[in-house]
């Protein structure tokens, strides 16, 4: 996105030494306008995969079987509640009675039916069809009842559920979704300004606590001097994912305006191309880990907000085990690791995608890996061009990217998968996991998983990226937390 | 007249055909795959594969260009591989904001421009002209951005007359959407009117000098009298070709304000459609401005033929 730093410098001190001592207008107001860097290209969280979709209408206009509280749980959403047979292998949903799409139609186990047959079909162009594998079929009981036939246990198909990708559509709206979405949430559509805005409305029939908004606005503003603006004049109420975060100080000392931290699922890594020399070698791989310092990264390109991670795992996580000491900053160990794999005067293509984390993060590292004597060739490249040229014909040494998807560790066991790792016995503890239905036996595996990627140096793991956002300061309810990329509205209110 | 319109339209065809061509090819070399984008990189391989199919991105290429072009003949212009819904649909609601933008400020420039022009020519190296040509320097070399965001400073976070950027849309009545268009217009209006008051100024200079004109004053016309009915009109030729390629500029060329005012234009769907590798909006923009920029052309060389009858004679 166009950028303009030393323009958007002068702008934020200006506007910080004149900006103060306004008094914002409040009056009791029921609508509320979002501000998101993306627009969304659909509206259909079945048919694509950018978070943009889900951070629309994700709680606010469609629901799953179950859902994502604000701190990641698994709650009941269209399911009222569930039974699991004995051997894992069957999940019979209670349905929601009373509820009903925003067409009028009614819900119930047909459309259940419907969504997860239509996900898992052959010719599915549902971005995260890996949810479904394991369904083996999908029958309706009743109307509010249906229960779901696997084909071997999957202790995380109720999370699986809950994903923006498991949603469910009716049968005769499903494929209108993408530009007039249909659901069962507590928000309807209402109007699409293309490259301007998204509008919903409350839905006066919704089956479930009614919200305490009449409107809220979806504004798409990608330019970062722009967000600024917009906040500062006070045209949106809400940035949950500020696109600057060198200007959260100046928001910090505004009383209008509430600066809210907190924690996204985006683990951010140093990816290397495991099957291309010399980078096959663990040791050389290892050496790369050593060299990196995460704390200057963080300082240096996130403004101080992130946490240091040392596996592909989200920290607040109950599962996640902290192995940064494994991979603790260490150039003497580094080039005392180079030295044994035999390799010297080491250049490697570094590919960075768009975002920041990866162009700051990059500069930065590339100056880490300059200490101990390999010497990284930085190409800047759009998104599409990554995903065409490292992430498909894998034609990278090292690349920085944030995975944002909840609980996406089971990549790591994708054959084929940029990365290239792959490794057999990950992948058994893949399976196993898969299995397992006994939360202990879970986290043990889940563990065991962390800890042979972070012994294998797959990738060197950067720091869990910090979702900062900015609010006024009589908003309540925003999730702090980003457990999946949404913004649930459901909770929202003016302070009286 | 009509031999030469004929003309006209027969060069004006065949450079839409040529345009057509190298915007297709240039944008099936850029690398990167519409589907791909729009399922991440958590994606299931079968299911890109699916999508490539639905897109119709497995047809040949030679296929796809001529769907493309009896498409476009039949006013058809697809339908966006991201937004699902027909590329003209997109480009009429973008093409009210950008066309009305770029008429606006014009329009501004325009008014700023003659006035300032003519002041500056008349009175020749007397102080007026000084601060004219100071002052359109200084027009020329502030980066519109930059002036945009400071317009941003001042009226919409300080003063908070306007909001600080955004489209109501024209549904929220003219007043409030021309409000909305206001600063975007000015910003985009004053390097123009600073370039075009330099051309009109440089253009009557050079008029004034002509014999014709000594002849006008001998005549026994004042000079104000013999500017306007003699001079004006002489000097329009270059500052009608500024005013065209200025429409071109600003209709296609506004992304910049656009991101700063984060207004819906034609510019941001281009941006946000390359990025987004969705290239069937980007084909279609990119042709609509080709022709665009042919039209404008073609209708300031009729303008010349109105301001200067010699040039109707010649063809």
């Amino acid at each position: 996105m166009t950028k303009y730093p030393m323009a958007a410098a002068a702008v934020s001190m200006l506007a910080l030494g004149l900006g103060l001592g306004m008094t914002p207008a409040v009056a009791a107001k029921m609508d509320v306008s979002i501000g998101m860097q993306l627009e969304p290209p659909n509206l259909d969280p079945t048919g694509g995969a950018a978070a943009a979709i889900d951070e629309v209408v994700y709680a606010n206009v469609f629901e799953g079987l179950t859902r994502f509280g604000p701190d990641g749980a698994i709650l009941p959403g269209l399911a009222e509640s569930w039974e699991i047979s004995e051997d894992g292998l069957s999940y019979t949903f209670k349905l929601r009675e009373g509820a009903s799409f925003h067409d009028g139609s009614a819900f119930d186990a047909e459309d259940v039916k419907f969504s997860l047959d239509r996900a898992r079909a052959e010719d599915s162009t549902n971005a995260q069809k890996a949810l479904f594998a394991d369904i083996s079929s999908v029958e309706v009981v009743d109307p509010a009842t249906v229960k779901v036939m696997l084909a071997k246990p999957n202790g995380s198909f109720l999370f699986n559920m809950a994903w923006g990708d498991a949603v469910i559509v009716a049968t005769e709206s499903a494929d209108g979704n993408a530009a007039n979405p249909v659901g069962t949430g507590p928000f309807k559509f209402s109007e699409w300004a293309k490259g301007d805005r998204v509008e919903l409305e409350r839905y006066a029939d919704y089956w479930g606590e009614a919200v305490k908004l009449d409107q809220v606005t979806f504004k798409f503003i990608s330019d970062p001097t722009a967000a600024f603006a917009a906040m500062m004049a006070g045209d949106l109420d809400a940035f949950p994912a500020f696109p600057a975060p060198e200007n959260l100080t100046q928001f910090e000392a505004d009383p209008r305006f509430e600066v809210i931290i907190g924690s996204s699922e985006g683990e951010t890594i140093l990816a290397m191309n495991n099957k291309k020399p010399p980078l096959d070698n663990i040791k050389v791989r290892q050496a790369i880990t050593h060299a990196i310092d995460r704390q200057a990264i963080i300082d240096g390109a996130m403004f101080g907000y992130g946490t240091p991670i040392g596996t592909h795992f989200a920290p607040h996580n109950p599962a996640y085990v902290d192995l940064t000491g494994q991979s603790a900053h260490d150039p003497e160990k580094s080039r005392a690791l180079l030295a044994e794999a035999g390799v010297s005067d080491l250049t490697l293509a570094l590919k960075l995608p768009p975002p920041s984390y990866a162009r700051r993060g990059g500069e930065i590292i590339a100056a880490q890996l300059r200490e101990v004597g390999i010497t990284a060739e930085i190409t800047n490249v759009e998104w599409a061009q990554w995903l065409e040229d490292v992430f498909k014909a894998k034609n990278f040494d090292l690349t920085i990217v944030s995975h944002t998807e909840p609980m996406d560790i089971g990549i790591y066991g994708r054959d084929d998968y940029y990365f290239q790792y792959g490794d057999a016995d990950f992948k058994a503890i893949m399976a196993d996991l898969a299995n397992a239905t006994d939360p202990d036996a879970r986290t043990e595996l889940m563990q065991a998983a962390q800890k042979k990627i972070a012994d294998d140096a797959v990738n060197a793991y950067l720091f869990q990226l910090a979702r900062t956002g900015v609010a006024n300061a009589k908003l309540k309810g925003l999730w702090p937390n980003s457990p999946t990329q949404a913004n649930d509205m459901t909770g929202v209110s003016w302070e009286e | 007249m009509t031999a030469y319109l004929l003309r006209r339209f027969i060069s004006l065809s065949l450079s839409l055909v040529a345009a057509s061509l190298v915007i297709f090819l240039v944008m099936e070399a850029v690398p990167g795959d519409p589907a791909s984008f729009m399922m991440g990189i958590n994606a299931d391989p079968a299911a890109v594969a699916a999508l490539r199919e639905q897109l119709g991105l497995n047809e040949p290429l030679p296929l796809r260009y001529l769907g493309w072009v009896a498409g476009l003949l039949q006013g058809d212009f697809g339908v966006s591989y991201t937004y699902r819904v027909p590329v003209s649909e997109l480009i009429a609601e973008r093409v009210m904001i950008s066309l009305p933008l770029t008429l606006y400020a014009l329009a501004l420039s325009t008014l700023i421009a003659f006035p300032a022009g003519i002041l500056a020519a008349a009175r020749r190296n007397s102080a007026t002209d000084l601060s004219v040509m100071g002052a359109t320097q200084l027009g020329v070399a502030i980066p519109n951005f930059w002036f945009a965001m400071i317009l941003v400073l001042v009226f919409a976070i300080n003063l908070r007359w306007f909001s600080a950027g955004g489209f109501p849309g024209w549904d929220a009545g003219i007043l409030a959407a021309m409000k909305s268009l206001t600063l975007p217009a000015i910003a985009l209006a004053l390097p123009q009117a600073s370039i075009l008051a330099r051309v009109m100024r440089s253009s009557l200079i050079d008029t004034l000098d002509e014999d014709f004109m000594r002849t006008a004053r001998a005549k026994g016309l004042s000079r104000s009298q013999a500017l306007r009915r003699h001079a004006l009109r002489n000097a329009l030729i270059p500052v009608l070709t500024i005013i065209g390629l200025q429409f071109s500029f600003l209709l296609a060329g506004g992304i910049i304000i656009e991101n700063v005012f984060y207004l819906p234009g034609l510019g941001r769907l281009v941006f946000q459609a390359i990025t987004q590798r969705d290239l069937i909006v980007v084909r279609s923009v990119v042709i609509l401005l080709v022709f665009a920029v042919i039209v404008v052309t073609f209708l300031v060389d009729l303008a010349y033929a109105a301001a200067d009858p010699r040039l109707r004679r010649r063809r």
